[in-house]
């Protein structure tokens, strides 16, 4: 077999298609008895004699060398440079629901800063009582609350409005992480500085900006600011890494990501929005008849099957076969999740791994049996509101080619008979 | 303060240098403009020192780097330009974004007049006000952007959440379903990490494989 793996030409596919065909083959022989007895087994391996790593090896682990591939990617013709942009969470890799930090999306858009707990200030102003100054020592003292939320950027997927372009789940699919957040309702932080000066809470908006150099400003209804934002500097047990804004960050649930504000400095009471440039030029959301949609706030019902996919070919032949993926929606819970393997002619309904958490991710399995013949994969959403995950037709029907943000469609992917997976669209 | 004693006492009053210093946002009916003001051919200047190498001599943008001039009426067009003369709703932004967080990689660097200068250059650029333009913290709100009126509020609530939330069909769904488009056929996928991460998993099977087969 060694000879299939020679030089930088020995591709994945046909290492692939190697392991299938070595599979069909013993399936051919029509048994599920080995041949000969199996090595690792019969001989004792070098882990089952000598010693293992010590336990001062590690301080803070990083992931076995063989999961290399489970990383964050970046497309480089995405964006003029690598300092205003974006990278993708290996969704397709992943199980579950909780994202590890570490490879955990990012987008900045004048780069990751760092900024220590002490050089930390937290400001409130504007229409409050008493306009306020925090320290992060402060921040521990207020009463704290823990979350699951999906942070999704609004453009996930946005690069695939037009057409397929991207072949990976990562790629169309990863701009997003779901974190178990610990940190302060907004609400609290704002009853602490008095909102009696700003009289009439029901057309009031705080502004909210990061401590670096972009500040990413943007402006939220003082209903939602008051509902469940979080100020969090905990995410997934430990602090938030840089990239995610260390040491603190907004959590909007269910919003799309820009809103996310990382290295939070300043919340201002305000009585209308600032219509700053992440709320005008970006994150407004162009129609086909040139006017543009601005203040889409909520990221709608969406899911994706993460294997089979592009980065996930079938490569164990036919058979017993689990077909897996993510569902999450802005508005609530996702109540059910339907599979289509026809690209759309019949669905099945698939399993929730467990009870939906409110906008978060929600895993589901579709336990399956394969007979070795193409499919058309498709996954399809449905929230506690009755909202049913659209697709890509219906969407451009209202809206066009050119809205860059908050495409929720359904993905299909076309899995050929060898097990390989591509992006694809279909009638 | 008296606010904290209905609180947990936690934090302490900002005091109006702190303010003045972080809160430099500007809305669109001006309020947090500083005083100040500067001309078209100053704007000229200035933008040539700090933005034109990125943003083009007129705006017109250099490489990747966006384009804040031109693009007038390609909104409905299959690829829109949106720059601030063709898409900007407030001038506002334009000032307090600039002010706020350019040059890109030495943001706050720029003086209330110089803003006010790039300001009135790039509405120049943009064939909104004449070369001998002089904008100003009192003439500012006079200034109309073409696309002021090309913004609706997020509208999904009325034509798309009735339309999308019926019970979904299960079975005989469609007639036929033909793949109309594939991702490979522009491949543009980054493929460096992929190929790289197949050739470990490759090299481990082919390093194990030997042994295996020497039993």
């Amino acid at each position: 077999m060694s000879d299939t793996f020679k030089g930088k030409g020995a591709s994945r596919r046909a290492f692939l298609r190697g392991s299938v065909a070595a599979v069909a083959g013993a399936a051919a022989a029509g048994s599920a008895r080995a041949a000969t007895p199996d090595p690792l087994i019969t001989e004792v391996q070098d882990w089952a004699s000598g010693f293992g790593a010590p336990v001062d090896d590690a301080p803070y682990g990083l992931p076995i060398r063989f999961e290399s591939d489970v990383v964050r990617r970046n497309v480089p013709w995405l964006t003029a440079d690598t300092i205003s942009s974006i990278n993708f969470t290996p969704i397709h890799a992943l199980d579950g629901t909780i994202t590890p930090q570490g490879c955990a999306f990012e987008r900045h858009h004048s780069g990751a800063i760092e900024l220590k707990k002490e050089d930390y200030r937290l400001m409130i102003n504007g229409l409050v009582d008493t306009p306020l100054v925090f320290t992060y020592e402060d921040l521990e003292r207020f009463p704290r609350e823990n979350h699951v939320y999906f942070c999704e950027c609004a453009a996930n997927s946005g690069m695939e409005w037009a057409g397929a372009q991207l072949n990976g789940a990562q790629f169309t699919h990863g701009m997003i992480h779901n974190m178990e957040y610990s940190g302060i309702p907004l609400r609290t932080l704002l009853e602490e500085a008095g909102l009696g000066a700003a009289g009439d809470l029901s057309d009031k908006w705080v502004y909210v900006e990061g401590a670096d150099a972009s500040s990413n400003g943007r402006s939220i209804p003082m209903e939602k600011a008051l509902d469940d934002v979080l100020v969090a500097f905990k995410a997934n047990g430990e602090a938030l890494r840089m990239e995610h804004g260390y040491p603190v960050r907004l959590v909007v649930p269910g919003w799309e990501g820009n809103m996310w504000l990382k290295w939070l400095r300043r919340i201002e009471v305000m009585d209308g929005p600032v219509e700053a440039r992440e709320e005008t030029s970006k994150y407004t959301d162009l129609l086909a008849d040139g006017v543009a949609r601005k203040w889409t706030w909520v990221m709608d019902a969406k899911s994706i099957i993460t294997a089979p996919s592009p980065q996930m070919p079938i490569n164990h032949g036919p058979g017993a076969l689990v077909i897996t993926g993510l569902a999450w929606s802005g508005h609530g819970r996702i109540t059910r999740v339907d599979v289509s393997k026809d690209g759309g002619k019949t669905w099945e309904t698939a399993r929730l791994a467990r009870e939906s958490e409110t906008k978060a991710l929600t895993r589901f399995y579709l336990d399956t049996e394969w007979d070795g013949s193409e499919m058309l994969l498709q996954s399809r959403a449905i929230d506690e509101t009755g909202y049913v995950q659209p697709t890509k037709a219906q969407l451009r029907e209202i809206r066009g080619l050119n809205s860059i943000y908050h495409n929720n469609a359904i993905q299909t992917w076309h899995v050929d008979s060898n097990g390989e997976a591509e992006n694809v669209e279909v009638s | 303060a008296p606010a904290l004693a209905d609180g947990f006492g936690l934090g302490r009053e900002a005091l109006p240098e702190e303010v003045a210093a972080w809160d430099v946002a500007v809305r669109p009916d001006g309020t947090g403009l500083p005083e100040g003001s500067g001309d078209v051919w100053t704007g000229e200047e200035v933008f040539t020192d700090y933005c034109a190498a990125c943003h083009g001599d007129f705006a017109e943008g250099v490489d990747n780097w966006p384009q804040l001039a031109g693009g007038r009426n390609t909104l409905t067009d299959d690829r829109p330009v949106k720059t601030v003369g063709s898409y900007w709703p407030y001038l506002s932004t334009v000032w307090d974004y600039v002010n706020r967080s350019m040059p890109f990689g030495a943001a706050q660097t720029l003086s209330a007049d110089e803003v006010y200068a790039i300001t009135a250059y790039i509405l120049y650029s943009n064939d909104i006000v004449g070369d001998d333009f002089v904008l100003s913290h009192e003439n500012f709100l006079d200034v109309e952007m073409p696309n002021a009126d090309g913004f609706i509020v997020d509208d999904r609530p009325e034509t798309e959440y009735p339309l999308f939330s019926t019970e979904p069909c299960m079975e005989n769904c469609k007639e036929s379903v033909e793949i109309t488009m594939r991702a490979s056929i522009l491949d543009v996928t980054p493929d460096e990490g992929n190929e790289d991460a197949a050739q470990d998993e490759a090299q481990d099977e082919a390093a194990a494989a030997p042994a295996a087969d020497e039993t």
